[in-house]
């Protein structure tokens, strides 16, 4: 386990006290400076014992009486989109409101939506662990499992836009390898590099997520009373005893994971904007996009990382362990980001003018005052206002504004991707194939039901599987500190 | 902690392992072999509504495949010939065979032999006969050779890969244009400078079919 030297600073005469008898008398040694006091990532002083009953006690005992409701509606939402794509396939297309000249619209706008939540989980697990940020333990895990799901949401939208989804799915169109047509994917296309990028984006957050899950597996493996439970956490914690090799190989694995997947928490993101700044459509085609897209799906992430946690830690009484600090580093974040989103637009609008291209100023001018402004408009007050509510202390603190400034972020964020996609491509260089793109039925319907088949699988987290990850959280308590007078096991009961 | 696995499940994994390395390939080589065109098309020799035989009229008897499908160095299809092609010879030869008894009757009712359509592009491919035929590009080169076959069937896959073949490398396929529809022919050509000279380019970008 990680150790806690942060919480070593008030017991640590020893040292210096060495270093004053070798020398000689005479010479006084200057008190080093205090540390800095932290506030303690686990409040309430909660011994070893009491945490791992708080987080396992969730997914053990039975499920509170709003989950249902919250279940049944979500796998409403789920159905409704899996019928809707079900339409797509069997009618086509057309049942969407795209078409010439905006052939993407809602399908592309979705997809980057949510592949753009799933930043946090990275950046959570990945860099944070790297920084030695001990905060995220208390919140790496749900953010990690809400990377997944809003993969899986992403993932679905590309695909079903394609059209006939079977050919999709066969080598040589989405995957490459040898077929029957001869023929290989564009391997100059940011497309495909989009499908290397999602996929294993996809990949390598599920693996780290399962990783980092072992251990507490096996943990509810051990406290599991029915057979089912026994069985399938003692199948998926794969053999973990707790042993130092079992500890040493899992630190190292971890460790691993955590590199591998730090660049993605770049390159995802950057290769989606490439999808748009790869081509020439004016609005798309500009070199502040990588950095801005990145920046802006670590935004929308920690957006949707507040809007689940917040109420999850007031459902679950889990305040001691994410505590009001957790919400406002998040709040940090956001604001960091938000500031870089907001940037960018400005920057955007100002290379519009200063490249000195009639086309591209127009697509600007468009975006701002044209017939989707409405969209514009939403986008600016959403992502550019709101993340600067949090230079305030108190504001950042106020769970129950962070929370509603955390939905602001989700919607703005979509907005942000609908403003890319449709208002560049709804008036390009031809005035005569200009259009305007309004969604059906469907298309609102699938992107709610997408929703559904997120919070189905969260509340599916909830329901079986520790939303904190205990070990790690045990890890940077002051106990987990051998040195600490209740050091070791001795709060462990 | 007392037992959930028995013990011989830590050979699971092996066994996964062993048992994913051999059905990985069969699963893929089956599915090369039998979920392809070179499978699921050639031999296909659907029943035809009259007993015609290619192998005696152009293998036999050596007439010009454009005898009969005359519109195939002239338009993108390669027309089946009306009755009235027929009956030139059949007025005469064999003109009470009760073989050719619908072949009679749609002569003198116009209405058209019922024949059996054996090889198809799908709607999404454009095909233009004339542009291969009027290039050196055989007849037999798709449809086999007919020349030999009392029944038609379906004897090359004619798929994408297959279409591709030719057009990446069409030195390789190309004949003097006099021999085209001599199906058996086997002479020397130097099929890099016909390329050249006659400017054959087949594309090979998606919208040159799929237009």
């Amino acid at each position: 386990m990680v150790s806690s030297s942060a919480f070593q600073s008030s017991h640590n005469p020893t040292s210096k006290s060495a270093v004053g008898s070798q020398s000689a008398p005479a010479l006084k040694v200057a008190d080093s400076p205090r540390e800095l006091e932290r506030e303690p990532l686990v409040l309430n002083n909660r011994s070893i014992g009491w945490i791992t009953n708080a987080i396992a006690g969730v997914c053990e005992n039975p499920m509170p009486i709003w989950w249902w409701p919250a279940f049944i509606l979500s796998f409403g939402g789920m159905m409704t989109m899996f019928s809707l794509i079900a339409y797509l396939v069997s009618t086509g297309v057309g049942v969407w409101g795209l078409n010439q000249p905006a052939a993407w619209a809602w399908d592309i706008t979705n997809f980057v939506f949510w592949i753009g939540i799933g930043h946090a989980g990275t950046l959570i697990s990945a860099v944070l662990f790297l920084l030695r940020q001990k905060w995220r333990t208390s919140v790496n895990r749900a953010a990690e499992a809400m990377t997944i799901f809003a993969v899986a949401c992403a993932g679905i939208f590309p695909v079903v836009h394609t059209g006939r989804v079977w050919f999709a799915l066969l080598p040589g169109f989405l995957i490459p390898a040898p077929n029957a047509n001869e023929i290989w994917p564009q391997f100059r296309s940011p497309l495909l590099w989009d499908v290397f990028a999602v996929s294993t984006y996809g990949t390598v957050s599920l693996l780290f997520w399962y990783v980092g899950l072992i251990p507490d597996l096996a943990t509810l493996r051990d406290r599991a009373k029915g057979f089912m439970r026994r069985f399938f956490y003692g199948l998926f914690s794969l053999g973990w005893t707790g042993s130092n090799r079992h500890w040493s190989n899992y630190e190292k694995a971890y460790l691993l994971l955590a590199g591998l997947s730090t660049p993605l928490v770049l390159s995802v993101h950057s290769i989606v904007s490439f999808d748009f700044a790869v081509s020439v459509v004016p609005g798309w085609h500009t070199t502040i996009f990588p950095p801005y897209f990145v920046a802006g799906a670590i935004f929308s992430g920690f957006g949707m990382v507040l809007t689940l946690l917040i109420p999850l830690r007031s459902l679950f009484k889990l305040h001691d362990i994410i505590t009001l600090r957790h919400v406002e580093l998040m709040c940090k974040v956001l604001l960091a980001t938000g500031s870089i989103v907001g940037y960018a637009y400005g920057m955007e609008f100002f290379i519009a003018w200063y490249g000195g291209s009639p086309y591209e100023l127009y697509a600007f001018k468009n975006r701002a005052f044209g017939p989707y402004w409405w969209s514009y408009w939403a986008m600016i007050s959403c992502n550019v206002i709101s993340p600067h509510f949090f230079w305030f202390k108190k504001l950042r603190v106020s769970v129950v504004f962070v929370w509603i400034v955390s939905i602001f972020v989700n919607i703005g964020m979509w907005f942000e991707r609908f403003v890319i996609i449709v208002t560049s491509l709804h008036r390009d260089y031809l005035p005569s194939s200009w259009g305007y793109f309004t969604p059906t039925w469907v298309d609102v319907m699938t992107f709610a039901g997408s929703f559904g088949l997120f919070m189905t699988l969260f509340l599916l987290f909830i329901r079986f599987l520790p939303v904190i990850a205990i070990s790690e959280v045990k890890g940077v308590t002051p106990q987990a500190d051998p040195h600490h007078p209740l050091g070791g096991a001795k709060g462990h009961h | 902690m007392s037992d959930i696995f028995p013990k011989w499940t830590n050979k699971l994994p092996a066994m996964v392992g062993v048992a994913g390395a051999i059905l990985v390939p069969t699963i893929l080589a089956g599915i090369t072999y039998y979920f392809t065109p070179k499978y699921t098309r050639v031999g296909y020799q659907p029943k035809q509504p009259v007993a015609f035989s290619h192998a005696i009229h152009a293998g036999q008897l050596g007439m010009d495949c454009r005898y009969c499908h005359t519109d195939v160095d002239k338009s993108w299809f390669s027309n089946i010939p009306a009755s009235e092609t027929c009956m030139r010879c059949h007025s005469l030869v064999a003109k009470d065979s009760p073989k050719l008894a619908l072949v009679r009757e749609s002569y003198s009712t116009g209405k058209p032999i019922p024949w059996v359509q054996i090889h198809k592009t799908p709607d999404y491919v454009y095909f233009n006969h004339s542009v291969h035929v009027t290039r050196g590009i055989s007849c037999v080169k798709c449809h086999g050779e007919i020349q030999k076959m009392d029944e038609v069937y379906h004897s090359k896959p004619l798929s994408m890969g297959f279409c591709l073949e030719c057009h990446r490398q069409p030195e390789d396929h190309i004949r003097p244009n006099e021999f085209v529809t001599q199906l058996d022919w086997a002479g020397e050509f130097d099929g890099k400078k016909a390329v050249h000279d006659w400017k054959v380019q087949p594309g090979i970008s998606c919208s040159t079919c799929h237009r």
